[in-house]
């Protein structure tokens, strides 16, 4: 995982999908803590606003909740609506990209669908 | 700590600095002020600190005037890029004066920064070099804790490791100590991402005053085929575009969301932001030649 941020894409749905992929990918289990807006803010060297919302973010779509006085934490249908939701996006973020550059290079589907089964654990 | 800046003009001579500033800060945040050389930024941070007085126009604080009114001036401490201290006292004489000055003054704060900036304390100031002036500014505007705290350029001379060191202070002591600060730079690109708002002064006038997060959202790049993208902007507030290969790139303000499926979309990072608004002027005038 990378920790730089990028530049095209808001601070605030880096950090979001920082912790998402945390918790997909088994870093962050179900009632964890995450780290606070101020733990964020300093290792990235962003304001702790920002931080905030990226944070609020994931509040909002039930995959962290508010502790009060004791912080975040992940819940537990969290992986779940994470899964759900990046589904969803898959095909626009990452199949039409494909195609279309395999359209422009004029790659065969058969060779889309070889390559595919070539790699993968699915 | 509540700023009220209402029709502020100042002039020296016959050039108009500021002229005709409107401005309302409040709450506790770190802003940048941003602009060009000669867009009245520092005059306007003197004003605010008190320096001196506006030549026309209102400035407030907490519903007070901030000229030669200790009540406010105690509050606020504004760190320039130079002239911030006299030559013949030393270090440890600036710390004294500050700590008497500023009410919310952090003494064990400031001895641990001059020892992070390995700062002598008996050094005279005459005799630093323009990197340990820079970090004695950074090290009274970080113990000041002062509700209102601004920087002027205060990194002059200061090597990037001591720079990432300042933001990462600055960052911590903000967070401990929440209050307005105010970061006047021109390298936007090491800090853009601590700014929750952001001001443009341009020409003695402010340009854009927006939360970096809405500042975001007003701005696209599209990329496209060159009929279709000059097609789509015309009418629409263009403030860059560059042709290559039949490709053309805009840059678009004032814009919210665009959808349009022709269209690649993407976002400009602040500093690349900054320098397409405040050219414009530039490029009407190569333009029209």
């Amino acid at each position: 995982m990378s920790d730089r941020l990028k530049d095209d894409q808001p601070i605030f749905q880096q950090i979001a999908e920082l912790i998402e992929t945390n918790i997909i990918d088994g870093d962050l289990h179900a009632n964890d803590k995450v780290p606070s807006t101020n733990e964020f803010a300093k290792h990235f060297q962003i304001n702790p606003a920002t931080a905030a919302k990226g944070i609020n973010l994931l509040v909002s779509q039930e995959i962290i909740y508010k502790k009060r006085g004791v912080g975040m934490f992940v819940t537990e249908q969290a992986k779940e609506i994470i899964l759900q939701k990046r589904k969803s996006h898959f095909y626009e973020q990452y199949m039409r990209p494909l195609l279309e550059e395999a359209d422009r290079i004029q790659v065969h589907k058969d060779q889309l669908i070889t390559w595919i089964k070539k790699g993968g654990k699915v | 700590m509540n700023i009220e800046v209402s029709k502020l003009k100042k002039v020296y001579g016959k050039k108009e600095a500021l002229k005709d500033i409107n401005l309302h800060l409040s709450g506790n945040k770190i802003i940048g002020l941003l602009g060009k050389n000669g867009a009245g930024k520092t005059t306007f941070m003197r004003i605010l600190a008190g320096h001196f007085r506006q030549s026309k126009g209102d400035i407030q604080i907490n519903e007070q005037p901030v000229f030669n009114n200790y009540e406010q001036t105690k509050d606020i401490c504004f760190i320039m890029e130079s002239n911030n201290f006299y030559e013949k006292f030393s270090v440890q004489e600036i710390l004294t004066i500050s700590s008497k000055f500023y009410p919310n003054w952090d003494e064990s704060y400031a001895n641990k920064l001059l020892d992070i900036f390995q700062l002598n304390a008996k050094q005279k100031i005459k005799t630093l070099s323009k990197g340990m002036y820079s970090a004695l500014g950074i090290i009274i505007g970080l113990s000041s804790n002062a509700p209102i705290t601004i920087f002027d350029e205060p990194y002059i001379g200061l090597d990037a490791s001591n720079r990432s060191t300042f933001y990462d202070l600055l960052l911590q002591s903000y967070q401990q100590n929440p209050r307005l600060i105010i970061l006047s730079t021109h390298l936007i690109d090491e800090v853009s991402k601590l700014f929750e708002e952001v001001i443009i002064f341009h020409e003695g006038s402010v340009m854009l005053h927006e939360l970096s997060e809405e500042l975001e959202k007003k701005h696209a790049i599209i990329k496209g085929r060159k009929e279709e993208i000059d097609q789509y902007i015309k009418n629409r507030h263009v403030i860059h575009e560059s042709t290559i290969l039949g490709q053309k790139t805009a840059v678009l303000f004032d814009e919210e969301k665009i959808d349009d499926e022709r269209f690649e979309v993407s976002k400009l990072n602040l500093q690349e932001l900054f320098v397409y608004l405040t050219k414009e002027r530039m490029r009407e005038i190569v333009h029209s030649n």
